[in-house]
């Protein structure tokens, strides 16, 4: 028991490890996937979207598998599980945000840019300045969503050898011959999405000064 | 001196004929009335001359400047870029549903293009916004949003955003049509007041009783075509086309 604390918050470390790099690198790639699955040329939209189907059609867990093992078994190229992790999570992460991303500029009623036009605004002031405040409030729900399920998606990265806290937590747990550390793991990510959901909650009311 | 002239302009939606073939031409200080019924090609009108939409056959000239021409071959030619924002900036133009930008103050509504476009210091486009305010009477409410405001007050903000730019005409797509009658008030009286102090107007109306006060020319629209056109006078107490006659009937013996 003396141990098991220490052994828990390393993996805790790592499972926030995984959690920010995907967060660090997802956000801005779903950006650039949403603005090529809003493009006008077709070969790109519809390259956007078969990722996107597969991103979202197959499991994270068989994705996994597929980035850390295809390259071995396509080339024999053998390489860092974490890193095979982290590009995982981001491909995964990046499709899901695209689609909320997406949805937020759609929903912005197009008056918005027609009024920006006619005060003689550029495309990319009128996108910066007018479009993406109001879809970053409008998507915050959605994507308070996500970043929760990415707090337990987590525990997914063990698939591949990656020692986050459900994997340490389990092995402790086989050892000892007792659920505890499975029941602290379980209470480490109440912990964690409590501190997600109530960022969510703040941000949402900072921009709760309009409608 | 002419400000707006449009000739022969044509605009198909999906083959669809919205307008074929408009033409008139509006005078510096004149105020234009817009009517019809829905559907007429009123808005699109609108929207044409204010690059919303272009326009598929014609041509449009806006205080000498040349926006779009139809060549020999039938070909629509814009003018560059640069023309076409000297022209855009020109002409303001009031929606119905006052498309304010809802995250931003009352106050950066207004300042947000003078600073940005017209590259004014923050300074001066405030002290342009204010005096805007105080003239639509709303100088308590600039530091309000947008969702604060009642919708004549929105549109007021609207009006005076649009005004900020100093724009040689000012055009109202239906500026009432989102508001109850009271409200409707609030904002025909703005538009009074600046019929008075002689600034060019275009308004897409259906305010019968409001076109026939304040505009100078009055313009009856159906079917993509202009049926009728003439002064208030004589295009509400005698207009000379059926088709007008069957429309005005509705609105004084409804």
């Amino acid at each position: 028991m003396r141990n098991l604390l220490p052994l828990l918050l390393g993996g805790t470390i790592t499972t926030l490890k995984i959690f920010t790099l995907t967060l660090l690198f997802s956000v801005p790639l779903g950006a650039l996937v949403a603005r090529g699955r809003m493009s006008k040329n077709p070969l790109i939209s519809g390259m956007i979207n078969i990722y996107i189907m597969i991103m979202r059609g197959t499991p994270l867990i068989l994705q996994l598998l597929f980035v850390y093992f295809g390259p071995y078994y396509l080339f024999g190229a053998s390489y860092d599980r974490f890193t095979a992790v982290i590009i995982g999570f981001v491909i995964n992460y990046a499709a899901y945000f695209a689609e909320i991303y997406r949805g937020g500029v759609q929903s912005i009623p197009v008056g918005q840019w027609e009024a920006s036009l006619v005060l003689g605004f550029s495309k990319a002031h009128t996108f910066i300045r007018v479009i993406v405040p109001q879809v970053i409030k409008r998507i915050i729900p959605a994507m308070g969503n996500e970043v929760i399920t990415l707090v337990k998606d987590t525990a997914l990265a063990q698939t591949i050898g990656v020692a986050e806290l459900f994997r340490v937590a389990q092995s402790a747990s086989a050892r000892q011959f007792s659920t505890t550390p499975i029941v602290i793991a379980g209470v480490f990510y109440f912990i964690m999405n409590g501190v997600v959901s109530r960022s969510f909650d703040l941000l949402e009311k900072k921009l709760d000064y309009y409608q | 001196m002419s400000i707006i002239s449009v000739e022969n302009v044509c605009k198909n939606f999906d083959e669809l004929g919205v307008l074929k073939g408009i033409s008139f031409t509006l005078n510096e200080g004149e105020v234009l009335s817009i009517i019809g019924p829905s559907g007429s090609g009123k808005s699109t009108l609108l929207r044409c001359l204010t690059q919303l939409e272009r326009i598929d056959g014609g041509s449009i000239e806006v205080c000498d400047m040349l926006m779009a021409r139809t060549d020999e071959s039938g070909k629509v030619i814009y003018s560059d870029a640069k023309t076409l924002k000297e022209i855009r900036l020109k002409l303001g133009l009031v929606f119905q549903n006052f498309n304010l930008f809802p995250h931003m103050s009352v106050l950066r509504n207004i300042t947000e293009a003078l600073i940005n476009v017209l590259g004014k210091s923050k300074g001066e486009a405030v002290a342009i916004a204010r005096q805007l305010l105080a003239k639509m009477g709303l100088e308590e409410k600039e530091n309000a949003y947008p969702c604060h405001l009642s919708g004549g007050q929105q549109q007021r903000v609207s009006i005076a955003r649009a005004l900020a730019l100093n724009p040689s005409v000012l055009c109202f797509d239906e500026p009432t049509s989102a508001l109850d009658p009271e409200l409707t008030l609030e904002i025909l009286k703005v538009i009074k007041d600046l019929a008075h102090e002689k600034m060019t107007m275009v308004v897409v109306t259906h305010e019968m009783a409001f076109a026939r006060d304040i505009s100078d020319r009055v313009i009856f629209m159906d079917d993509g075509l202009i049926v009728e056109e003439g002064t208030p006078e004589a295009l509400f107490n005698n207009p000379t086309k059926d088709r007008t006659q069957r429309f005005l009937s509705r609105y004084t013996n409804p």
